[in-house]
C-alpha cells in the first residue's frame, strides 16, 4: 500500500515538475535567419539581456529559413539580406525594413599572401567560381597581380550550402559583372554552383576557407575579420581596386535612396563611387503584417528600436554600418502603420 | 609420400601474411578508439573550466560555457525517458507474455526491429511532420518526442529478451498459487527481470544522449538558458554540431568540452550496461 | 479413502468457508492486458505513420517530376528543380566505401580476438571494441573534421593525386583539389564507425563454432588462417554475411559523422575525393530552412527512399539471421 503511494506521489511530482517549467516560464523573443549580420545581432541581443533581462533568441539558419520560417509563423521576426518583392511581401502579408549593413568580401587561404595583398576583378572571379580559372597562377590572376607570387596551386572553391542571403548579394554582384555568371548560375539566394564545396552559414565558409590550402570562399567582413583570413582588394564599378573598410562600404551605402523604395526594396552591389565597395548589402528584418501575439510584437519592435539608438558603436566596432537616422524614422512609421494586432490597432508605440 | 616442400613454404608464408594482417586491423581498430579519446580528452579538457557549468552560450568573442545545452539536454532526456519507460516495458511485456507466438506478436517485432535500425534523421522528420508543422513552432516537446520514438525500440526489445529468460517454470508457479496472470507478470516477470530492464532503460539513455540528427528540425536551439517546454530548446549534441563548424576557437574549444562531456556519460552508461548484460545473458 | 491421521484439518470448499476469497486484482486481468497491448500497438502505429507521412509528402514530387527525380542530378531550391541523384548516390558510394574498408578491418580484429589472441586480453580488447560503438556519431564527425580532414588534405591526398592521378581509367578516381573534405574521407570515417557492430557480430558467430570442428581442423595439420578459410568463415557465413548488411545499414543511414566532412556539393563527379552530398546530409544541412512546397516534399521524398533503401537492406538481414536461428543484435 504504501509501496503503491510513494510510486503514484512520485509519478505526480513529475508531471507537477515538468508542467511548472512550462507554466512558469514564458517563451523569449525568437527569430531565425540570415548568418551576414548574426555576429552584431548576437552582440546587441546580449547587451539588451544584460540591460533589460529580456531574451531574444536568434537562431543563424541562413535567409532562406529565415523567409521559411516567418512565413510558417514558428518565430517572432525573420531575417534576410536578400529583400522580397513587394509581391512576395503583400503575398505573405509581411513587412520588411533594413536593420544593418555591411560588405561580403572574398577571402583566400594561400601561403604567403596577407591581406589586402590580392587584387581581383568581378570578371575573374566569376570565372574562379565558374570552375573555369583553375589554378591560382593563371594567366588571369597574374595579369592583376603582377607583385605577387602566386603558386601553382589548384583553386578550392568554397561557396554557402544552406540558403543564403549573403549568396544573393555575392551573385548578384557577379550576375551583374560577368554575363557568362548570367546565364550560368544566375542570382539567388541559393544557386546551382558549377564546382566548389558547400559550407553552412557564413562561419562555415570561414571555416572551410581557414583550414583548406589554396582556398577562395566569400563572408561577410565581420568574419573575415574576427577570424583573421586573408581578404582580397576588388575592382569596383569605376575600375579602381579598393580595400574592404567600414569606409569603402559607407561610401557604397551612401547612394541609397531608401525614401524612394517601395517595401525598401534596394540592393547596394556595383554601386558607382571611387571608393566604393562593389559587394555592400544592407540586411532585412520581417515581421507579420497582422500580429497573432502583439505584446510579443511589442517586445521586438522595442528591441529594434534600442538597437537603432543604441547598437551603432556596438555595430560600427564589428566594421557593420548602421542605418542612418533619417531612414530609421521613416522605418518607425511603416511600423505605426504596418504593424497591427488583431483589434486593429499598432502594436509598437513610440517612446 | 613427402610432403612437397615448396607447397609447405606457400601455404607457411600465406599464414604469416595473414596473421600480420589480422594483428594489422586491430591495432588500426584499437588506435582509431585511442586517437578518438585521446583527441578528445586532450581537447576537451584544455577547454574545461567552471564556467563551462556556470554560464550560458556565448555569442562569438565572447567568453561563456555550456549552461543552457547541458540543462536542454537533461530535460529532453528526462521528459523522453518518462514517457518511453513506460510505454516501451509495457510493450515489450506484451511481447514476452501475450504475443510470443501469435502473428501481431510478430508483425509488432518486425515493426520494432526495423525502428531500432532506421535512421535517426528519419524519426525527425516524422516527428517534424506531426509536431511541429501543426503547433507552427519547434519546441522541446518535439525534440523529447523524437528521442523517445528512439529510445522505445531499444527498451522493448531488452525488455523482452530479458522477460523471456525468466523459466516458466517460475512463471507456472506463481499461477498454480492462485495469482492473477497480469500479477504473476509484475511480480514474479518484472521482478525477476528487474535487472536486464533497467540495463535496457540505460543502454537506450546512453543512445539518446548522443542523438543530434532528430533534434536538428525539432528542438533547434536557444542562445539563453531557458526552462519552458514550449519553445526551442537549447541542448548539447545541437550546440556541439554548431560551434565545431564555426571558425570561432573560443566556440571551438567550447565544442570539444561539450563532446567530451557526452563522450564520458554515453561511454559510463555504455560500460555499466553492457557489464550488467552480458553475465546475465550468458546465464 | 480414509484420510490419513494428520490431515483431518482439509477445508471444505463449500460457501461456508469464510476463509476462503479471490485473489484480488482479477479485474485488473483484461485492462493490463489491453495496456499492454496498446503500448505494443504504437510500435505499429509509428512506423505506419513515418510510412504514411513520407509517401503522402512525396507524392505531389512525383506527380511533378516523374521518376526523373531519381535520375536527375540537379538540385536547384531556385529553379525549383529537384533531383536526387546526387544524393543517392553519395548514399550508396560513401557506404560502399565504408563496407570495402570496414569490412576487413572488422573481420581481421574479429578473428584475432577470436584465435590469436592471448586469453587475459580477450576481454579487454572486445570491449573495446564495443566502445568503438558506444561513441557518438558527432563525435566521430568531429575528430574526422579537425583530424582525419587536415591528415588527408596535407598528406594522402596530395600523394594520391600525384602518384594514382595518372594511371588510366582509375586515375580518374584520384583527381582534383586536395579538399580533405569528400566521398573519401567521409567513408573512412564510417568505416571505423560500422567496424564495431561488424566485428561484435562475427565474434560472437565465431563463438558458435563447434570446438571439435576446430580442433579437427588444427589435427589435420592446418595452419590458423587455414582454420579460419575453411572452417570457421563458411560456418557463419549467414552470421557474416548478416553482419556485414547491419553494418551497411549504419553506414546508409549515418547523418552528423558524414555531414560534417561531406562538403555538401549536389553534384555528381566521378573523383573520390571531390564533394559530394548523401541523402542524410541533404536533409541535416538543408531541412531546417527548406522553403516552399516542392522544395520540403523532394526532401521528404529524399527521406522515403532512405528508408526504403534501409528498409530493404533490413529485410535481407531479418532473412539472413533468422536463417542462422538468431535475431539481429541490438
Amino acid at each position: 500500500m504504501i509501496r503503491q503511494v510513494r510510486t503514484i506521489g512520485f509519478l505526480a511530482l513529475s508531471v507537477m515538475f515538468t508542467c511548472f517549467f512550462h507554466a512558469v516560464f514564458a517563451g523569449d523573443i525568437t527569430g531565425a535567419g540570415a548568418t551576414f549580420p548574426y555576429p552584431v545581432y548576437a552582440k546587441w541581443a546580449e547587451a539588451y539581456k544584460a540591460k533589460t533581462g529580456i531574451s531574444l533568441n536568434y537562431q543563424s539558419i541562413g535567409s532562406g529559413g529565415g523567409i521559411k520560417q516567418i512565413e510558417a509563423n514558428t518565430v517572432d521576426f525573420g531575417a534576410s539580406d536578400m529583400p522580397l518583392k513587394v509581391e512576395e511581401l503583400q503575398k505573405d502579408g509581411l513587412v520588411q525594413w533594413p536593420m544593418v549593413m555591411g560588405g561580403v568580401v572574398p577571402v583566400v587561404n594561400i601561403a604567403g599572401i596577407k591581406k589586402g595583398e590580392l587584387k581581383l576583378t568581378g570578371e575573374v572571379l566569376a570565372n574562379i567560381y565558374l570552375g573555369t580559372i583553375k589554378k591560382w597562377n593563371d594567366p588571369a590572376i597574374v595579369k592583376i597581380n603582377e607583385s605577387l607570387k602566386l603558386p601553382d596551386q589548384d583553386i578550392a572553391v568554397v561557396h554557402r550550402s544552406d540558403g543564403s542571403g549573403t549568396t544573393f548579394l555575392f551573385t548578384n554582384y557577379l550576375a551583374k559583372v560577368s554575363k557568362d555568371w548570367m546565364d550560368k548560375a544566375g542570382s539567388n539566394t541559393s544557386v546551382e554552383w558549377p564546382t566548389g564545396i558547400g559550407g553552412k552559414g557564413n562561419e562555415g565558409v570561414a571555416n572551410f576557407t581557414a583550414q583548406t590550402p589554396g582556398a577562395i570562399g566569400y563572408v561577410e567582413y565581420a568574419y573575415a575579420l574576427q577570424n583573421k583570413l586573408a581578404y582580397t582588394m576588388m575592382a569596383n564599378h569605376e575600375g579602381k581596386f579598393v580595400s574592404p573598410l567600414s569606409a569603402s562600404f559607407q561610401t557604397a551605402a551612401e547612394n541609397a535612396d531608401w525614401a524612394n523604395a517601395p517595401g525598401f526594396y534596394l540592393v547596394l552591389t556595383d554601386q558607382p563611387g571611387a571608393n566604393s565597395w562593389p559587394i555592400t548589402g544592407a540586411s532585412f528584418i520581417l515581421m507579420h503584417k497582422e500580429q497573432a501575439h502583439p505584446d510579443r510584437a511589442k517586445t521586438a519592435l522595442t528591441f529594434f528600436s534600442w538597437c537603432f539608438a543604441n547598437g551603432s558603436k556596438m555595430a560600427e566596432k564589428l566594421d557593420y554600418i548602421p542605418i542612418p537616422g533619417s531612414v530609421v524614422k521613416i522605418v518607425k512609421s511603416v511600423w505605426l502603420k504596418e504593424i497591427k494586432g488583431k483589434d486593429g490597432n499598432a502594436v509598437y508605440t513610440a517612446e | 609420400m613427402k610432403p612437397d616442400p615448396s607447397v609447405l613454404l606457400r601455404r607457411r608464408i600465406v599464414n604469416y601474411c595473414m596473421l600480420v594482417l589480422f594483428t594489422l586491423a586491430i591495432f588500426i581498430s584499437i588506435g582509431a578508439l585511442t586517437a578518438i579519446l585521446w583527441k578528445l580528452s586532450f581537447s576537451g579538457l584544455k577547454a574545461f573550466s567552471p564556467d563551462v557549468f556556470l554560464k550560458s552560450t556565448p555569442a562569438p568573442g565572447s567568453s561563456g560555457g555550456l549552461l543552457n545545452a547541458i540543462l536542454g539536454s537533461v530535460i529532453l532526456i528526462v521528459t523522453a525517458m518518462v514517457a518511453a519507460i513506460p510505454l516501451g516495458v509495457l510493450a515489450g511485456t506484451y511481447l514476452a507474455e501475450y504475443g510470443r507466438t501469435s502473428r501481431l506478436g510478430d508483425v509488432i517485432r518486425f515493426c520494432n526491429d526495423i525502428l531500432l535500425s532506421a535512421p535517426s534523421i528519419v524519426i525527425g522528420l516524422f516527428i517534424y511532420g506531426i509536431i511541429v508543422l501543426p503547433s507552427k513552432h519547434f519546441s522541446a516537446w518535439a525534440g523529447a518526442a523524437s528521442l523517445c520514438l528512439i529510445a522505445i525500440p531499444v527498451i522493448v526489445r531488452t525488455s523482452e529478451d530479458m522477460l523471456r529468460l525468466v523459466p516458466n517454470s517460475l512463471r507456472e508457479a506463481g499461477v498454480a498459487l492462485g495469482c492473477p496472470y497480469w500479477k504473476m507478470i509484475v511480480k514474479i516477470g518484472w521482478k525477476s527481470a528487474r535487472p536486464g530492464i533497467i540495463t535496457g532503460i540505460i543502454l537506450a539513455l546512453a543512445r539518446i544522449s548522443g542523438e543530434t540528427a532528430p533534434l536538428l528540425f525539432t528542438s533547434l536551439n536557444n542562445q539563453f538558458t531557458t526552462l519552458s517546454m514550449n519553445v526551442p530548446i537549447s541542448s548539447l549534441p545541437i550546440v556541439i554540431f554548431q560551434f565545431a563548424m564555426s571558425p570561432y576557437k573560443d566556440w571551438q574549444n567550447l565544442a570539444w568540452a561539450g563532446a567530451f562531456l557526452i563522450t564520458i556519460t554515453v561511454l559510463g552508461l555504455s560500460i555499466f550496461a553492457r557489464q550488467m548484460l552480458s553475465p546475465k545473458r550468458r546465464s | 479413502m480414509v484420510p490419513a491421521s494428520g490431515v483431518d484439518k482439509v477445508p471444505a470448499p463449500n460457501e461456508d468457508a469464510e476463509d476462503f476469497h479471490l485473489p484480488s486484482g482479477l479485474h485488473f486481468e483484461g485492462p493490463f492486458k489491453i495496456l499492454t497491448r496498446l503500448s505494443a500497438i504504437l510500435i505499429i502505429g509509428v512506423m505506419a505513420g513515418i510510412f504514411l507521412l513520407l509517401v503522402l509528402e512525396s507524392v505531389p514530387v512525383f506527380h511533378k517530376f516523374g521518376f526523373s527525380f531519381i535520375t536527375a542530378s540537379s538540385w536547384n531550391p531556385v529553379s525549383n528543380k529537384f533531383g536526387a541523384l546526387a544524393s543517392i548516390v553519395g548514399t550508396l558510394a560513401t557506404s560502399f566505401i565504408a563496407v570495402l574498408f570496414g569490412v576487413p578491418l572488422a573481420l581481421g580484429s574479429a578473428l584475432f580476438l577470436n584465435e590469436l589472441c592471448p586469453f587475459k586480453l580477450r576481454s579487454p580488447l572486445s570491449t573495446m571494441i564495443e566502445l568503438l560503438a558506444a561513441i557518438p556519431s558527432i563525435i566521430y564527425g568531429m575528430w574526422g573534421l579537425f583530424v582525419m580532414v587536415p591528415i588527408m588534405s596535407h598528406f594522402i591526398q596530395p600523394a594520391m593525386i600525384k602518384h594514382c592521378g595518372h594511371i588510366p581509367y582509375v586515375g580518374g578516381l584520384f583527381q582534383g583539389p586536395p579538399f580533405g573534405i569528400g566521398t573519401l574521407t567521409a567513408g573512412l570515417i564510417l568505416s571505423v564507425m560500422i567496424l564495431p557492430f561488424i566485428a561484435s557480430v562475427s565474434l560472437q558467430a565465431f563463438a558458435t563454432v563447434p570446438a571439435s570442428l576446430r580442433e579437427a581442423a588444427y589435427g589435420t595439420g592446418a595452419n590458423v588462417w587455414e582454420v579460419c578459410r575453411t572452417v570457421l568463415i563458411p560456418f557463419t557465413k549467414a552470421s557474416l554475411i548478416g553482419a556485414i548488411m547491419l553494418g551497411l545499414g549504419r553506414a546508409l543511414g549515418e547523418t552528423m559523422a558524414v555531414t560534417f566532412v561531406i562538403g555538401n556539393a549536389h553534384r555528381l563527379s566521378v573523383s573520390l575525393l571531390a564533394p559530394g552530398t548523401t541523402i542524410s546530409a541533404t536533409l541535416a544541412n538543408e531541412f531546417a530552412e527548406a522553403f516552399g512546397d516542392t522544395y520540403i516534399s523532394s526532401l521528404l521524398a529524399l527521406g522515403l527512399i532512405l528508408f526504403l533503401i534501409t528498409f530493404v537492406i533490413l529485410m535481407i538481414t531479418r532473412m539472413l539471421f533468422l536463417y542462422d536461428k538468431r535475431r539481429i543484435p541490438v
